[in-house]
């Protein structure tokens, strides 16, 4: 009959309506500033620069200032003056370090290029989404003291890729110590004789290169 | 009339003594300019308010029913959001498009709201409680509310925009076309009072059956065929959801209200509700059996109390369908007032001409009176509900 699915449709929104006081599950959204949902891991806007430790952030970034992330930038927000003197990095070699590292988050457009192609780790996505400034010119230029975050911090936003960058670094820090041991050791030993000849696998494999069709 | 009169409450009298003790020393003449103007500072006054509350209810019933809380920051539970939007709209600029009509477009506005406003005036609000007696309000309430499609059309044309325009037009469409329903569902009322006049109407509906079951007009079977055409005419009149067309904003950016913006626009806003609430008291008073109680045991409760508590109530229908259904389509529109409104507004004329014949039948004849206005009333609605219905099938979606 003409009118029932009217009347349907007006039973449904009347159930929402009235569900939505005694249910609070109901609800899709949340009250904003009391209240917060967690952000999905995935989620990432503007760049900061990792240091090792909390406590002493401008001794222990990861930036070498290798200004690749400066170059690669497509809307050139990124700003990074050198350091004259080296400072020894996490791994304990003497390093150059940024002087200055500013970021106009202005202007970044939170394409993670500059995160993709720092070789260091040094540079990565945060989460903070409540910049608000007053000053629009100087307040939303973050220099090095604003960027820097510690690793733990890297850790809690985004800890899949953390613990993959962790395992990563450290596997390069222990091959290091490997190598400079195996040096080390290469002073001290006599030169060992030369490599044996290679081992039948690899002559296998170079015969069973594909030959050209017969024609 | 003088003993009833002093024999009720205090409260029912207390807006006049308030206003007789405001003006009751001016000389006779000044006196009666005095109370006409207290009349309409309290009627802008109170219909303001309600506009305002208004649209904070509907914001938050739409957002309750979509499983928001809606509004909740600007004072307490969000009452005080109405001012902070009233203060936006005036701080906002104006701007008049370069090549408009600036008179008309001025106009405009200015005209929507002065013939929105000049329908409250014939309404009874309670007992005492009427602006003006008129012995042909019913017809001044349609020919005031009426005018409110022309300055609909005067935005469309003064703003030179083609929205606009196509909004205008489409409204002026709509409105013409349920205007016929709207007046159709009322005349059979007019029909059953013997009046026109709309306190007449009301006193029609006094008194209760067996003491219990008021006289209301909702209450018969054609009053209630009338009061469905009545409500879905006016939610139409009124541009509202399901019907509204005329500022489709997925469709013609703000209709009419394109070029508007400011406090003008807020003028036509505050149109639409004016009407709105005008359309749900005229209801109230042709249906609902205006100021009176529904129980004989209620009505020491003044009667402007149960006039505020109807009229809301059919404002809460009107915010609720707005939250329900979608919106028609041009063609839909126009051919469910004229294939469906209409003739069964016409025939619902018949049903209260023979409701008001038998008027004197009793005993089992009083059962055959109620069985042929029942069959009058329903059986037009199934016939024109199968006939509307026919020829459209399940709709398939062949490109999604």
């Amino acid at each position: 009959m003409l009118g029932i699915g009217l009347l349907q449709g007006l039973a449904v929104t009347a159930r929402n309506f009235l569900g939505s006081f005694h249910d609070p599950k109901r609800f899709v959204t949340v009250q904003y500033p009391e209240e917060r949902t967690r952000l999905p891991e995935a989620y990432r806007n503007f760049p900061f620069l990792v240091s090792e430790s909390a406590e002493d952030p401008m001794g222990t970034l990861r930036c070498v200032a290798c200004q690749i992330c400066e170059k690669e930038c497509p809307p050139q927000c990124i700003y990074i003056e050198k350091s004259r003197d080296k400072k020894p990095d996490a791994g304990g070699r003497p390093q150059i370090y940024p002087a200055v590292f500013d970021i106009d988050i202005a202007v970044c457009m939170s394409c993670q290029i500059c995160v993709e192609v720092c070789p260091f780790d040094a540079i990565k996505m945060d989460q903070v989404f409540e910049l608000a400034a007053t000053d629009r010119f100087g307040g939303l230029v973050l220099d090095r003291h604003a960027l820097a975050k510690p690793n733990s911090y890297f850790q809690q936003v985004h800890p899949a890729e953390a613990a993959d960058v962790d395992e990563r670094l450290a596997a390069a820090r222990r091959a290091a110590e490997e190598k400079a041991r195996a040096a080390a050791a290469a002073k001290l030993a006599p030169p060992r004789p030369a490599p044996a000849p290679k081992p039948p696998a690899a002559q296998s494999a170079e015969a069973q290169k594909p030959s050209p069709p017969a024609a | 009339m003088s003993a009833p009169l002093i024999a009720e409450p205090l409260l029912e009298r207390a807006p006049l003594i308030a206003r007789d003790w405001l003006t009751h020393a001016l000389p006779e003449p000044l006196r009666w300019i005095a109370n006409s103007l207290i009349t309409i500072v309290v009627l802008l006054t109170v219909f303001g308010l309600l506009f305002a509350f208004l649209t904070l209810a509907e914001r938050k019933v739409l957002g309750r029913v979509q499983n928001r809380p809606g509004p909740n920051r600007t004072g307490w539970a969000g009452l005080l959001q109405p001012f902070a939007d009233g203060i936006k709209m005036l701080t906002k600029e104006d701007i008049v498009p370069r090549t408009a009509d600036r008179v008309l477009h001025f106009l405009a506005p200015v005209a929507i709201l002065g013939f929105s406003f000049l329908t409250f005036a014939v309404i009874p609000y309670g007992r005492h409680l009427v602006p003006v007696e008129l012995d042909a309000g019913i017809l001044y309430f349609f020919a005031a509310g009426s005018a409110t499609e022309l300055s609909i059309f005067m935005a469309g044309w003064s703003s030179h925009n083609k929205y606009a325009l196509v909004a205008a037009m489409r409204a002026l469409a709509q409105l013409i076309s349920y205007e016929l329903p709207l007046l159709l569902s009322a005349v059979p009322v007019v029909l059953a009072a013997g009046t026109l006049s709309a306190s007449g109407i009301v006193e029609a509906q006094a008194g209760y059956k067996w003491g219990l079951v008021p006289h209301w007009h909702v209450l018969t079977p054609w009053g209630a065929a009338s009061f469905a055409v009545f409500f879905i005419s006016a939610l139409s009149e009124s541009n509202r959801s399901p019907f509204d067309l005329p500022e489709a904003e997925s469709e013609l950016i703000a209709g009419h209200l394109t070029e508007y913006s400011g406090f003008k626009y807020a003028l036509f806003f505050m149109a639409e509700y004016f009407g709105m609430c005008a359309l749900c008291g005229m209801a109230v008073t042709l249906f609902l059996g205006g100021w009176q109680a529904p129980l004989p045991a209620l009505e020491f409760i003044p009667s402007y109390a149960w006039f505020s508590a109807k009229l809301l109530a059919l404002l809460l229908v009107f915010i609720w369908v707005r939250a329900t259904l979608p919106r028609l389509r041009m063609d839909q529109l126009t051919r469910f007032a004229w294939k469906f409104l209409v003739p069964l507004a016409l025939v619902n004329l018949g049903a209260s001409a023979f409701w008001s014949l038998t008027f004197a039948w009793t005993g089992p004849m009083q059962a055959v009176r109620w069985a042929v206005s029942l069959a009058l009333a329903v059986g037009p609605f199934l016939l024109l509900g199968l006939r509307l219905g026919s020829g459209i099938g399940k709709r398939t979606y062949r490109c999604a």
